[in-house]
């Protein structure tokens, strides 16, 4: 099928490297010594552990619970004993360690009861809570939910369900061999995220320079009888990555603030789709992945592994050389240098890269940036990475985020082409984090301040209300004082006209009576308007702060500046305290 | 245990690869400059040359930064060839130095070194040096000067008179000179066909030397050291402006091959308005940047005060670059407004 492909703008190549590790099948790893499972392998809340140490667990059975609805269950991935539930550190650039549930194997790798889902009969709520359950994530690094994003939206119809099969990361090559050797269960597990969705087009995207890869998947397909289209992508970095993947193939551009169903797409790994497919057909829960092992190594290989496993461990499967000094989780693109070599394979490991100056040749020293342009032009989200650049290291973070530095996706394409060698993406991750830093302590100032305003507010308004209340009594009074008069006048004259209300206006025109009515109607008349102006002033004052607190104290200055001069020239309304300005201001 | 950050594989470029590249650009240019004008130039650019590299030491020196590393990065020698190229060619040794010292001191040095300066340091130094000392700014030999490279190089060097057959003008500026003094009764084909100085569409021998620069630059486009933008933006509003005005009156007016092929034009739209470090960054800054300089290059030359107008306008465009940037922002991924 001829389909017509979007481009998207930037872009790398840097040399693939992946021809060392496809020339072998994929090969099952040997069970390790330990495994150390950690509870947090995927997005969203910490799964809670159901084990402790000294019990016995089957492979596939439950050890940590899903904790709300972003998060996914976490199972042994072996027969075993849990030795213990205890913090181990991370594979994470960050070296924190975090709760893990340690398991030594007792070798017979034992399964629990394993039991096809009922698919056909269960509904969508169902199956999405069964791929929780069963720890189903993104398999791509993200490690996102995969339950999470199965449901459709309701207002925008799902058009296009984008397939990831395009491993655009140098190095790593462990989805081209499970859609070279697993198509079939790869392309079952796509129906179930088909059905789920119900997108009007699956479209499969694999780069062109796994051609086996794809034939195997398109023969996949047809033996199926499914309508999904296998699309060969150009092999260029980072067309796997999700948004520059649905850009070639649906022509939508997903920005940082939307979500892609927003679009009318989703995306998930090829990986992802098996492991479903694993789950529901075989009830088997997510406890290996496959892992290329390639780099600084005699015997690159991709390995079926399973979690938990020590990355030292694993990679001497695969001979690394003496000169080896590190480890790499990922790609040489977006991947870090594992803290420890024990770290264990967790569920966003796809590829490990033993690390020596030979492959990677230490960074040469970092120059001033010559505005050469060269990085936006490698953007694939059409950023100013120098602006940004510039801008995070003068600590204007503000100013960063107008040039979108939250739409980077840091992908390295900036920095694999400066020709000044700046580490560009770490510039950009420290600008991002302090953002996050500086953002929660704004949320807790902002508490705290809201609170503080509602306190004034609440004052002013209590304040308000009692002088309004006051104003009330003093005309209630005078009036009461007319009426007292008129009643009086009314006394003295014997006026038939004394039953009628001693209003003001109508008050009758004798001699003792007027001087004494017009002073209470002006009375009560003041006393209103008083009330009038407190209340406008309470109102002006609360409204007031909103526009005025967040200035600088250089502005803060010209503002009490201005001011002065305003009253002054008695432009403005005197200070506070005096007494309410002439009848002739009209308050309301 | 080391955490350098990704990505662990780096195009094999670096700062100096760019300026060599650069300089290996300018070679077509130089090439027929001295074949055509005296390989007296190539005594210009070894003096600026060593002049940069000189006051760029003591300047890195002075600021305790490391000297082998900012030395190597070339650009130095870049802004030095510039100028070597921008100055007569017979100028007195002196008067390249002071343009060449100023430059990196001054316009580069000060503002912070690599990548900081907000000026063209080449174009300073030649604004600076045609204000100072405009007499011998305006030496340029005819082509017809039958000097030996000893002779050339005791000009230069200040060991023999500075002959008078050196006093004349540019093509650019005798062309200017020769229109207002003839008010009218000159015309330019005359001038074009019956003076010494030019050639077949601009300048003798100069026109060979633009095409030279044209060469480079077309190479560097291809090896995408520079992009389309300013060039193709400084071209077309020179040819834009001398066409119309030619097209009014060719009598008072060059043509515009006459001014694509003279003075600075083929070196400013290839080598000196693309300087990224001066000039704009985003694709339609630099459209604008371009074709501000290709038309103020125009006025100053024609109208202005000074025979050549590419280091006024270039300057001048410099000192609008960052607002031209900020307000030539491209919509990034995915904010496209379709609508
Ligand atoms: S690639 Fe490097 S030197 Fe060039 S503009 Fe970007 S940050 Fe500056
Ligand atoms: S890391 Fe960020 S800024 Fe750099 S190229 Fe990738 S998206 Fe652009």
């Amino acid at each position: 099928m001829l389909m017509n492909l979007f481009k998207f703008k930037g872009g790398v190549k840097p040399p693939t490297n992946k021809t060392q590790s496809v020339t072998l099948p994929i090969a099952q790893a040997p069970l390790p010594s330990r495994l150390v499972v950690p509870l947090h392998q995927s997005i969203g809340g910490v799964p809670q552990p159901v084990v402790q140490a000294g019990d016995k667990v089957l492979k596939g059975q439950l050890i940590g619970e899903a904790d709300g609805w972003i998060s996914a269950a976490v199972h042994a991935p072996t027969s075993g004993t849990v030795l213990e539930v205890a913090m181990h550190v991370q594979p994470h650039p960050s070296g924190l360690d975090a709760m893990c549930v340690v398991i030594e194997p007792d070798g017979k790798d034992e399964w629990i009861e394993r039991q096809p889902f009922d698919y056909a009969n269960a509904a969508p709520e169902a199956v999405r809570e069964y791929l929780q359950q069963s720890g189903v994530v993104g398999l791509g690094g993200a490690v996102f939910p995969t339950h999470g994003k199965l449901t459709p939206s309701k207002t925008v119809p799902m058009e296009e369900l984008v397939i990831n099969g395009a491993e655009c990361e140098p190095f790593i090559t462990c989805d081209d061999l499970l859609m070279r050797e697993r198509a079939e269960e790869v392309v079952r597990g796509i129906g179930i995220f088909r059905d789920l969705l119900q997108p009007k087009k699956v479209l499969i995207g694999i780069e062109d320079n796994k051609p086996e890869a794809a034939a195997a998947m398109r023969a996949a397909v047809d033996a199926l009888g499914e309508s999904f289209s296998v699309v060969p992508v150009p092999t260029l970095y980072p067309a796997g990555g999700a948004k520059q993947l649905i850009r070639v193939l649906t022509g939508k551009e997903v920005p940082a603030s939307k979500r892609s169903t927003d679009l009318g797409v989703q995306c998930f790994n090829v990986a992802t789709a098996y492991t479903a497919w694993r789950a529901i057909a075989h009830g088997e829960p997510v406890v290996s992945r496959l892992v290329t092992l390639s780099g600084n190594v005699h015997a690159p290989r991709n390995y079926e592994v399973l979690i938990g496993t020590p990355m030292g461990e694993l990679l001497q499967l695969a001979q690394p050389h003496p000169d080896t000094d590190g480890i790499v989780m990922g790609g040489p693109m977006m991947g870090f240098l594992v803290p420890d070599a024990n770290v264990p394979v967790v569920k966003a490991t796809n590829c490990l890269i033993a690390h020596s100056d030979r492959i990677f040749p230490p960074k040469a020293p970092e120059m001033p940036c010559i505005r050469c342009g060269s990085c936006a032009q490698a953007c694939p989200h059409e950023l100013q990475p120098f602006e940004m650049y510039w801008f995070s290291r003068a600590k204007n973070f503000g100013k960063t985020q107008e040039y979108h530095i939250f739409d980077c996706i840091e992908c390295g394409c900036c920095s694999f082409v400066c020709p000044s060698r700046i580490p560009l993406v770490q510039y950009f991750r420290f600008a991002k984090s302090e953002i996050w830093a500086r953002e929660r302590e704004k949320k807790a100032a902002d508490t705290a301040k809201e609170r503080f305003e509602f306190k004034q507010l609440r004052e002013e308004r209590e304040k308000a209300e009692k002088a309004e209340k006051l104003a009330k009594a003093a005309a209630a009074q005078a009036a009461k004082k007319a009426a007292e008069a008129a009643a009086a006048a009314a006394a003295e004259n014997t006026d038939p006209a004394a039953a009628t209300p001693p209003v003001a206006e109508t008050a009758p025109s004798t001699d003792a009576t007027p001087a004494v009515a017009v002073d209470a109607a002006q009375e009560a008349k003041k006393a209103a308007i008083a009330a009038a102006m407190a209340r406008a002033k309470a109102q002006r004052e609360a409204a007031q702060p909103k526009n005025t607190e967040v200035l600088s104290s250089a502005a803060q200055h010209d503002v009490a500046d201005i001011e002065a001069r305003r009253a002054a020239a008695h432009l403005t309304d005197p200070e506070p305290g005096t007494p309410p300005a002439p009848a002739s201001e009209k308050a309301e | 245990m080391m955490f350098a950050p990704a990505p662990y594989l780096l195009k094999d470029v670096s700062v100096s690869q760019v300026m060599t590249q650069v300089c290996i650009a300018l070679v077509p240019g130089i090439a027929a400059y001295a074949w055509l004008v005296g390989p007296a130039i190539l005594a210009q650019i070894v003096i600026a040359s060593l002049a940069a590299l000189l006051a760029e030491a003591l300047m890195l020196r002075i600021q305790g930064k490391p000297l082998a590393m900012f030395l190597s990065d070339g650009s130095a020698v870049v802004t030095a060839w510039l100028i070597a190229l921008a100055f007569p060619p017979l100028a007195p040794w002196w008067l390249v130095v002071t343009g060449t010292v100023f430059a990196i001191v001054v316009a580069k040095q000060l503002y912070g070194g690599l990548g900081q300066n907000p000026f063209n340091p080449a174009m300073i130094a030649f604004a600076v040096c045609i204000v100072a000392f405009p007499a011998l700014m305006s030496q340029w030999p005819s082509v017809g000067l039958q000097l030996s490279l000893v002779d050339q190089m005791n000009v230069i060097l200040g060991f023999m008179p500075r002959v008078d057959a050196l006093s004349g003008a540019t093509p650019l500026d005798a062309m200017k000179t020769a229109l207002k003094l003839g008010e009218g009764s000159v015309d330019v084909a005359h001038l074009l066909a019956n003076q010494d100085i030019y050639g077949n569409f601009a300048g003798r021998g100069w026109e060979w030397v633009a095409v030279g620069y044209l060469l480079g630059g077309l190479w560097m486009l291809q090896r995408k050291l520079i992009t389309w933008h300013v060039p193709t933006a400084f071209i077309g509003a020179l040819v834009a402006i001398s066409g119309a005005l030619w097209l009014y009156n060719p009598a008072q007016f060059a043509s515009p091959l006459f001014h694509l092929f003279s003075g600075a034009a083929m070196l400013g739209a290839f080598f000196i308005a693309t300087d990224p470090v001066s000039g704009c960054t985003t694709p339609r800054g630099k459209l604008i940047f371009g074709a501000g300089c290709g038309l103020l290059a125009y006025i100053i030359r024609v109208f202005g005060g000074y025979p050549d107008g590419v280091a006024f306008a270039v300057l001048l465009l410099n000192l609008c670059a960052p607002v031209i940037d900020l307000l030539t922002q491209p919509p990034i991924f995915g904010m496209k407004d379709k609508a």
